[in-house]
This record gives C-alpha cells, structure tokens and sequence, in this order.
C-alpha cells in the first residue's frame, strides 16, 4: 500500500495543530516521524490512522481518497506510547483478538499467536494477564498485538518512552530486525534523534505543525534543510553561532577566523550562521585546520563514557560532547576546537547554505 | 509472661502510687478501648433493640423492660413467611426494585458512555444537569406520577414503581458510571476499533468486564434507594404491588400494634441490604476514591 497525505492540515479550536503536511509513504518502508514534544507527531499518526479526521487536505490509500473512512474500516494497526491491551484479556487473547475479528481458524489463530509472541519474547507469559506483567512485556504485547494482523500500515507513537534505558535499547534493536520485509509501511514517532539514527530507514522532520524535510535518515542528518531541521535532528541541540562570511574566512563574532574549508567555499559573502554539532566541538584538536575558541566552564555533564560540557562563549551557550570522561572546573576557561570541515552554514533566515562532506563511517557519532 | 517487680522489666523500682509509662500507655489503650466500645453500642443498639423485639411475644413487650428474651420464639417470622398479605409485600419490593436496578443500568451504561467519550453541545450542562434531578424531593412528583399512571393505566405495576424511581436513579446511575469509564483509557477503544471489534462487541466483551466495579457499585445504589423509598412506592401503588414498607405502616388492627411482628417484618427489611452491601463493600471503596460515591 503506498500512502499519500495531500496538504493535511489538523485545527482545533483556534490551534492549528498540523499546517499543509504533504508526505508520500512507500509500501515497505520505515519511516521515522522526529520532533519535539508537541510538534504534531501523534496528531499526524492519528490522522494516518483515521482516528481524527484532518481539517483540510486529502488522504489517498492506493490512490483511494480515504481521508473520512474510520480506523475500524482500514488497514492500520497501533501502539501507543502508553501500554494499552485489553486487562481482562490473558495476553493470548489479546495477541489473538485481531485476528478473532478477522475470522481466521482456531488453529491458523494459535499458530500465528505462538509465533508472534516468540518473535517478542514473550511466549511463556500466554496465560498471564497484562496487569501482572513488567512495563516492557505489557509494550511487546502491545506489539504484538499491532504485527500479528499483518496490517498494511503500522503506527508506532513513542513506543519506547516510557521503558527503562536498557529495556529501550533491547526493544529498539528488535524492532528494527521486526519490520524488516514485511511490505508494511511503518510509522515510528520519536523524540530522539538517536533512535531516527538507528532505525534508519526514512525520516520526516516535524516542527511546530509543519513538515519540515522527509527524506533518507542519514540525508536528512547530513543535509537538514533549516537550522531547526539541525537542531531537531541533534542532541544535544546543534550549536549556533553568528558569523560573517567572506571571500577567504568566516568571522565569529568573538573575532575568531575560521579558514574555508572545501563545502563553503564559494558562498555569497555577508553575515550567517554556523552550525557546529557537539561531537565536533572538542578539547583536543583534531586537525591542523581547527580553530579554538575561548569558553567558560558552565557545567560537564558525565554520562556513561561520554562527557558532555556545556559552555558560554561570548555569551552564547555551548555544548560539546567529548568522548571519555573529562574532569573540568565550572568556571574554568577552555580552549574547544572547531573543525572548519566539519561544520554547516546557514543563511541568517535559518535556510542551509554548505553542509559538511559526509562523514566517513568509522568516524560517525551518534549525535 | 508473668509480671514480677519493675525492676525485671529493666526499669527502676517505681514507687507505689505513681504510674509508669507502661501504665499509662495501658491506660490510654483503655480509654480508646472503651471509646469504641461505647460507640459501637450505641450504634448497634437499636439493630439489637429491633431483633430482641422480634422474638420476645407481644405479651413479654408489653409486660416491661427485658434485655433479652425470656422465652424466644420464632413464631412472629413464622406469620411473616406464611402469611401471603406479608410476603407478597417482600415479593412486590424485590420486583420492582430488581426492575428498576435494570432499566437503569441499561439506560445509564450508553449514557455514560457517551458523556465519558463525546465531546457535544451542552454536554457539561446536562451533566450537572441530570444531578439536579436529585435534589427535588420526590414528593414534588407525587402528584403528576399519580395522575399519569391512573391516566394511563399503570397505577398499582411494578413497573410503574420502578419508572418513578428511575426519575432519582438513572441521573446517578450515570454520574457514578461516568467517573468509572473515564478511568479507562480511551486508546483501548481505539485500538478495539482497530482490531475489527464492532462497537456493540467492543462495549459487552472488551469494556464491560474493565467497570464491572463500578457497575456493581452502580447497581447498589439504585437497589438502596429503591428499596428504602416509601412515599412514591406507596402512593403509586394499593393492592398487587404493594411494597413490604407500606404493608409495615398499616399494621395497627382493632387488637392494638402487633409488635413483635412489627419488629420481625424490620429485620427481615435489613438483610437484603447487608446482603448486597456485603457484596459490593470492595468496589464501594474505590467509588469514593473517585469521588462519584
């Protein structure tokens, strides 16, 4: 099933929830929807879903307008970011109830059941019911629940938000080997740029109602279009920094010159902004071309083998993730590296003028 | 274990006449003892009055004061048992009241339901609205019911009973039955929908057994005010429906009050209630942490 959305938009009252989203969704594809809290993500599955029905715009299944008919009546099944499965239902019965529904066999029902579960984990909790499972085992059946019908459309709001770290990056593992050749177009929306990162697949950019880029995930991460693209698709947040640009440097406003390097070369001359991703901005230089600029210990944040040290500088806020952990004073005054090559310019309306080569493999940070 | 001097107890030898802090907690356990036992005497009192009375003969009532009876007999729930003019009015009372318990389940659940899940014009203010049924006394609907029923031929049904008490118990039997649907999350109606699950399906399979507390809870308040209501019971009916009630209010003959069987009549009204609360005392608790109760 291909989907298409044509100039949806979603009104509530006087909010415009989602404003003229177009998005075409191949059949088999995986599709991140990333953005922040309240940027219209569960609004845009629900519409998907035929949960709500949009304000304006169009929504085509095959080509077939859809957009009124209810989620009863399509191909589409969901899990939500809280646990939802039926109490009263052994967790048997609630992988089996769609199919129930459809009618299938009693036999045909328990095979696809035993195998759905195994594929989750979850074959030897059949008989139990979702009350007395951990938080985890409620969300894989909840998900198996949504993959046991085969349906052609697989809405994923958050599904991983309210799991424990571990349990997150078990399941977030799984799910990708899951949908894997399956024909399904598969909608997962997140928060986190590193979970778009590792699923992979297609990511569409969602910002205040509008979208804002839908393309391959490591193009969108390479080449986002705007400076909200960036830092949406950045944690911590893409750094900014304002700059004038000229025929052979770009001057920050502390004063300090960065050399062109190869990707922004060539660019119309006159004032802009730098974007610099927190893995590029490091307390050892990484090339003779880095350029290091003066900042302020405000807070190093360890976490796990990661430093992340937020700086000010000239009085804008920086953050820069090191690898390892770094031990520095707040209050101190460090030097961090800027690595011309590493980093994009944006017009001062936000648009993106040269990003960075892609990085090499082996070099690639999950930002 | 038994207590020797004070000194054993690892305290210093108290003199005689003061007390030790020993004492004095045993004291205050006591007094709280003694609080409560006082309170539950006087709670029960008339409970234990009404069955005393109800197997003590008419003579020993009237012969003077007696804690207990002298010679306990059982021949007052005897009458009760045997006597058609006295168990048809049990009988009447538990039809029309199981009735009405019914009709306003079924007409509270799809209302509910609604005000619990759809947004609609006005919806907040018949909701409160529906409240304000209550808080008419059921008197000031005494008259219309009369004349609406002898009109149309319903005076002296169960069912006829049982559409007048409705009046009091579907606005609650809704406003109870809203707080328990709204405890469940809306996303499980979704993903029935998803599912394939029909609508009438979904609400008898799927979301019934989630409020079946609530419902429980739902059906003992409409079974308590119909069972206790009197005015409109007996106003509304004269011979084939008459509630136990009114037969208790007419039960002084030419021979005087009958009060043993007075009494017996009373504690047989109680059981069904201890009965039910017995039944529901669970979900009753979880109603009130809603607020609904």
């Amino acid at each position: 099933m291909t989907l298409r959305l044509e100039d949806v938009s979603k009104r509530v009252g006087a909010a415009l929830h989602l404003d003229g989203i177009s998005l075409a969704l191949e059949p088999g594809s995986f599709n991140v929807l990333l953005g922040r809290t309240l940027a219209g993500k569960t609004s845009l599955l629900r519409l998907m879903a035929g949960l709500d029905k949009p304000t304006g715009g169009r929504i085509l299944e095959d080509g077939r307008d859809v957009t009124g008919v209810p989620a009863g009546r399509r191909d589409v099944a969901m899990v939500y970011q809280q646990f939802i499965n039926y109490p009263s239902f052994t967790v048997y019965e609630n992988i089996a109830s769609p199919l129930r529904r459809q009618g299938l066999g009693r036999d045909e029902i328990d095979r696809r059941v035993r195998g759905t579960a195994a594929m989750l984990h979850i074959e030897g909790l059949l008989d139990r019911l979702p009350g007395q499972l951990s938080g985890g085992q409620q969300q894989r059946t909840a998900i198996a629940r949504a993959l046991v019908k085969g349906a052609r459309l697989l809405l994923l709001d958050e599904p991983l938000v309210n799991l424990d770290y571990k349990l997150r990056e078990e399941l977030r593992a799984e799910l990708r080997q899951l949908f894997r050749d399956t024909g399904t177009i598969v909608v997962y929306a997140t928060t986190e740029p590193a979970e778009a990162l590792i699923m992979g697949g297609n990511t569409a950019v969602l910002h205040e109602g509008r979208l804002i880029q839908h393309g391959p995930t490591a193009e969108v991460y390479g080449q986002p279009v705007t400076a909200d693209c960036a830092a949406i698709f950045s944690d911590p947040p893409m750094n900014f920094l304002d700059a004038i640009l000229s025929d052979d440097r770009l001057m920050l406003g502390d004063g300090t010159a960065l050399p062109l390097a190869a990707h922004d070369r060539g660019l119309p001359p006159g004032p802009c902004r730098v974007g610099i991703r927190a893995n590029h901005l490091s307390v050892v230089r990484p090339n003779d071309m880095a350029v290091a600029i003066r900042a302020r210990v405000e807070l190093a944040e360890i976490s796990g083998s990661e430093t992340f040290i937020h700086v000010g500088h000239a009085g804008v806020p920086l953050v820069a993730q090191e690898h390892g952990v770094h031990p520095h004073q707040i209050g101190e005054t460090i030097a961090l590296y800027v690595d011309p090559t590493r980093i994009f310019v944006f017009a001062p309306d936000g648009t993106l003028q040269a990003a960075p080569a892609r990085v090499p493999q082996r070099r690639r940070g999950v930002a | 274990m038994s207590v020797q001097s004070p000194t054993a107890d690892g305290l210093p030898a108290a003199p005689a006449g003061t007390a030790g802090p020993r004492d004095r907690a045993r004291a205050r356990v006591s007094a709280r003892g003694i609080a409560l036992v006082l309170y539950i005497v006087f709670l029960m009192l008339p409970i234990y009055w009404m069955v005393n009375m109800s197997l003590k003969t008419n003579a020993e009532i009237l012969s003077g004061l007696t804690l207990y009876p002298r010679n306990p007999t059982l021949q007052n729930y005897v009458t009760i048992f045997t006597d058609p003019s006295w168990y048809s009015g049990y009988l009447n009372s538990i039809h029309y009241v199981a009735l009405n318990t019914v009709i306003s389940l079924v007409v509270a659940l799809p209302a509910a339901y609604a005000f619990s899940r759809y947004r609609f014009l006005g919806d907040r203010h018949m909701f409160f609205w529906l409240l304000t049924n209550r808080m008419a006394p059921p008197a000031v609907f005494l008259l219309p019911f009369f004349q609406l029923y002898s009109t149309i031929g319903l005076f002296d049904t169960h069912i006829a009973v049982a559409l007048a008490h409705c009046l009091f118990n579907v606005p609650l039997a809704v406003w109870i039955l809203e707080g328990f649907m709204s405890g469940v999350p809306r996303e499980i109606d979704e993903t029935a929908a998803m599912d394939g699950y029909g609508f009438p399906r979904f609400f008898l399979t799927v979301f019934l057994p989630l409020i079946r507390s609530g419902i429980g809870v739902t059906a003992f308040f409409c079974f308590m005010f119909s069972w206790v209501e009197l005015l409109l019971a007996r106003t509304l009916t004269s011979v084939n429906a008459k509630p136990i009630a009114a037969t208790m209010t007419r039960t002084v003959s030419a021979a005087g009050m009958d009060w043993g069987l007075l009494a017996a009549a009373g504690v047989l009204t109680i059981v069904p209630g201890a009965l039910v609360i017995w039944f529901v005392r669970n979900y009753i608790a979880k109603g009130f942490a809603l607020g609904r109760v």
